[in-house]
């Protein structure tokens, strides 16, 4: 049976893919990719349990926390340009 | 200083479930980090009540569950709204009133608009918040303020009890 | 008893995908990028939310269980945040969002600039 939610997820993650190839804008592209990473975390907890090897959620653990922080730096890219000065400091002075 | 302890309390507790081998020396590995985490954290200036938010306990709790109910209910009204062959959709942008006293109960109030499916906060100002939603009732929903109350009611009485603390 | 568990776990999981795929056909399907977040939102929070509980219906009362839960709870706190970053970016760089019929009269997303610090 979890052969089938990893099926959805793979659905899932390949719709999302195809939204990320079409854009239009930036922004679709990011908003897609954030959702493949977060299904991605999904498909690793599944595959452990498919596998019978729960060390892989340690991995998803950590993807989860890679795939934001990772999204959050292209947006602030995209946003001030900069990616090596601090926000705060960005907005005082532009 | 009793909101840094209660960091690493927090932080150690967290490494003991996440590694799950207690041999003396990984214990006392984890321990190490732990404090050179709280030691990072407090020179950075983050362990206060934005940072390690104790305080609001189980209030927090009762919000959750609330929210879950208020998520689900917000989720099988967008599901129905993508499988409808018309797709039913009709954008609209308001502005939403933010009645916290602080920041933090900003936050709370933004992400759980932006939780919820169906709505998305785009900008918070001072005491307003910008909101698109997916259909116009979603948006009347979100102004007619329940939410905002609730959010209020959990940080509001926090901000007397620390009052009383200090 | 554990068949009683198999099938809830089945439904959990059953459900959750249901709702994930749902949701990246909305991503398909929907107009513009905002309203393309509340579909990505929506695999984000109860597509995520119910697989994850469907895992923990498997797992028992082990650590397996807390780290799943560790992981919704990131999840959960995460996925907000990175959302009001992608609309406000979005916002501020003066994209527009396609209104309905019914325009409420809200402000005008041009004028992004008055952002108080």
């Amino acid at each position: 049976m979890f052969f089938a939610a990893i099926l959805a997820i793979l659905v899932t993650m390949s719709l999302a893919l195809t939204r990320a190839l079409l854009g239009p804008t930036v922004y679709d592209r990011v908003l897609a990719v954030n959702s493949f990473g977060t299904k991605t975390v999904l498909l690793i907890a599944l595959l452990g349990f498919l596998t019978d090897r729960p060390d892989f959620l340690d991995i998803g653990l950590v993807y989860a926390l890679i795939n934001f922080i990772g999204t959050i730096a292209v947006l602030k890219l995209l946003k001030y340009g900069n990616l090596g000065t601090a926000v705060r400091e960005l907005e005082r002075n532009p | 200083m009793l909101r840094a302890i209660s960091l690493g309390l927090v932080l150690f507790g967290i490494w003991l479930l996440i590694s799950g081998i207690y041999t003396p020396l990984l214990i006392s590995l984890g321990a190490v980090s732990c404090l050179a985490v709280v030691g990072i954290a407090h020179r950075m200036d983050v362990v206060d009540h934005e940072g390690h938010p104790i305080h609001l306990g189980w209030r927090a709790l009762t919000y959750w569950m609330w929210l879950t109910v208020e998520i689900v209910k917000a989720n099988i009204d967008v599901a129905r709204r993508i499988l409808d062959p018309k797709l039913p959709i009709d954008p609209a942008v308001v502005t939403v009133k933010a009645s916290q006293d602080s920041e933090l109960g900003h936050v709370i109030f933004a992400n759980s608009i932006t939780l919820t499916p169906g709505t998305v906060s785009m900008r918070v100002a001072e005491n307003t918040i910008l909101v698109h939603a997916i259909a116009t009732d979603m948006a009347e929903d979100v102004q007619s303020g329940a939410m905002d109350r609730r959010v209020t009611a959990m940080e509001g009485t926090v901000q007397t009890h620390l009052k009383d603390a200090s | 008893m554990q068949i009683l568990l198999d099938t809830l776990s089945w439904l959990l999981l059953i459900g959750g995908s249901a709702f994930a795929v749902i949701g990246a056909v909305g991503l398909i399907r929907f107009p513009d990028v905002y309203s393309r977040m509340h579909a990505a939102g929506m695999t984000d929070t109860l597509g995520a939310g119910l697989i994850l509980a469907g895992l923990m219906v498997q797992g028992g009362f082990t650590l397996v269980t807390v780290k799943l839960a560790l992981i919704l709870v990131f999840l959960l706190y995460t996925s907000p945040t990175s959302t009001y970053a992608l609309a406000n970016a979005a916002y501020s760089r003066g994209l527009q969002p396609l209104l309905g019929k019914r325009d409420t009269g809200a402000p005008p997303p041009s004028a992004p600039e008055t952002e108080p610090s």
